[in-house]
């Protein structure tokens, strides 16, 4: 059975905080998400492509990346690491760089837990500038995922059902 | 500050969060509200305006009285997008999952703990 994403996000509140347990070890976890060529095999949303620029995950090191739909438009985000402390944990800054101002970033915290089994529990904090910020970043997946549905029903109508 | 109207706006507020709560188990008039809480009675009423104008309540003329009912429908509209959201992150870590299946595959093999399964 697949394991379960947790999402919470209070209302009025600036953080929000997304957990997940993996059936791999932390060692492994953690390399999945800090090695360029392992991330964008996965952290893509789904239709679209990734491509990372820049990824140097150590203390004080930057990443940029970009995620290109099918009709070519391509959205960047970037961001500084604070601290990469394999495998426990990272602390990153991130920004889309969609917005209509530049600026609005967020701190990002992931805490790889180790669990027993050969098991992994990964603990997400991002914390933004405002609630407003917040609310929008939530929103904004969802606008992607109605714009999905879009692209799903598009495809069922192209087949005729 | 800020001008928005919208859900997100009406339930950044503790007193307003509070508010909601109570008209909805039943509408009630603005003293009935305004007794529950410590605040002035126009602290309370100015809440009430901007849920009004987010679409989370309703006034409805009630003889004498005005009442404050409850619209449920645009408070759904955060979970809805909370739940989007999360579906995006799901979509990623099933293709963590599968990432780290043949990891972990590499792994035993580079290691050389064979698992011979036979097919």
């Amino acid at each position: 059975m697949a394991n379960k994403t947790t999402v919470t996000a209070e209302p009025g509140k600036q953080e929000l905080f997304i957990t997940r347990e993996f059936d791999a070890p932390r060692e492994l976890v953690f390399k999945a998400c800090s090695t360029p060529d392992l991330i964008v095999q996965w952290l893509g949303p789904r239709g679209m492509t990734m491509k990372a620029d820049q990824y140097l995950a150590k203390s004080n090191g930057h990443y940029r990346y970009l995620h290109t739909d099918t009709n070519g438009n391509a959205y960047g985000f970037h961001g500084v690491f604070h601290e990469v402390k394999a495998p426990e944990r990272t602390i990153q800054t991130f920004e889309f760089e969609g917005m209509p101002e530049p600026g609005h970033v967020s701190l990002e915290t992931a805490r790889f837990e180790e669990l027993p089994g050969g098991r992994t529990r990964v603990h997400i904090q991002s914390v933004f500038q405002s609630v407003a910020d917040r609310d929008g970043m939530v929103k904004s997946g969802m606008e992607r995922g109605v714009t999905e549905g879009y692209e799903r029903l598009d495809e069922l109508l192209a087949n005729g059902f | 500050m800020e001008m928005r109207r919208d859900v997100f706006q009406a339930i950044a507020d503790p007193t307003r969060r509070e508010i909601i709560n109570l008209v909805a188990h039943q509408s009630l008039n603005l003293n009935a509200i305004a007794d529950k809480f410590d605040v002035s009675r126009p602290a309370i009423s100015q809440h009430i305006k901007i849920l009004a104008e987010c679409g989370i309540i309703i006034m409805k003329q009630q003889g004498r009285e005005r009442y404050c009912e409850i619209q449920l429908e645009p408070l759904n509209e955060v979970s809805k997008w909370i739940e989007q959201y999360r579906i995006m992150w799901e979509e990623r870590f099933s293709k963590l999952d599968m990432l780290l299946e043949t990891m972990k595959r590499d792994e035993a093999e580079g290691s050389g703990i064979k698992t011979r399964k036979k097919k």
